[in-house]
């Protein structure tokens, strides 16, 4: 799972990444830079998962491939796998976001 | 969503945690069971049955840490189909806080509440009165008192 990890936070602008379990939000694995509150950022991107499955049900289209929620101070993105956890990246506002959506793509992969 | 408290320095830290935690129902007692404030319930037996199984929980897991030679658990949570519930203590001036809560899995999480739960033990911890000795409750005094705390909290 560490391995899985080390790839996006190889990625320049990226200050932390992590596996949440999405059912309960609570932390799998983390990789974060000093400052960033594991804790928080696993409940809240699994509260928000939750919400989002549910209005993209509502809304007939089908579940979240990727989400990017971009903040004043950083960034937060997020693919949910196949097996209920999500892998969750912390960044810098100016990240290169493809690249790192691929890495968590692939860890996504790599975690099922 | 009804929130009530005997002790009113409760009430803030507790609408706060509710709000943000997203719960269904919290209690608020001490170790013996005498609520402090409660949010979600809206008949008086429920917070009686709920003060008494928590109590009662809290009592018997730190008997079992007692015999395992380890400190008193610091959480316990049971997660079910559509509820899950949060059972946990933290002290402040005048004693051991419980607090009792129960959240729907749609709507909250075990990382959400466990997140601002420790918000609740720091802001209870905070507005809690200082330099005051806790009441002790007598035997004698008990029914009245309960009696009282349940009009208060349900605004009889």
């Amino acid at each position: 799972m560490n391995s899985a990890l080390d790839l996006i936070t190889r990625v320049r602008g990226v200050r932390g990444a992590m596996l949440v379990s999405a059912e309960d939000g609570l932390v799998i694995a983390e990789q974060l830079m000093e400052g960033i509150k594991g804790s928080a950022v696993a409940a809240l991107a699994a509260s928000l998962a939750g919400r989002l499955r549910r209005a993209m049900e509502a809304a007939g289209l089908g579940s979240s491939v990727f989400w990017h929620l971009q903040a004043d101070q950083g960034t937060l993105l997020v693919v949910p796998a196949a097996s209920g956890i999500l892998v969750v990246a912390v960044a810098e506002p100016d990240v290169n976001i493809g690249l790192v959506r691929l890495e968590l793509l692939r860890a996504g992969e790599a975690v099922v | 969503m009804t929130t009530r408290a005997v002790e009113s320095w409760t009430l803030q830290p507790l609408t706060d945690f509710v709000r943000e935690a997203s719960v269904r129902l919290v209690l608020l007692m001490t170790p013996a069971g005498q609520v402090l404030a409660q949010s979600g319930f809206s008949r008086a037996v429920d917070v009686m049955s709920a003060a008494a199984l928590g109590a009662a929980i809290v009592a018997s897991t730190n008997e079992l840490a007692k015999q395992l030679r380890q400190a008193p658990f610091a959480a316990l949570n049971h997660q079910g189909h559509r509820h899950g519930i949060f059972l946990s203590t933290f002290p402040i001036e005048r004693g051991t806080v419980v607090a009792l809560a129960v959240y729907d899995l749609d709507v909250s999480s075990l990382g959400l509440v466990q997140l601002f739960y420790e918000q609740l033990a720091a802001d209870l911890k905070a507005a809690s009165p200082k330099g005051t000795v806790p009441k002790q409750v007598l035997a004698a005094d008990f029914e009245r008192e309960l009696s009282e705390s349940l009009n208060t909290l349900f605004g009889r």
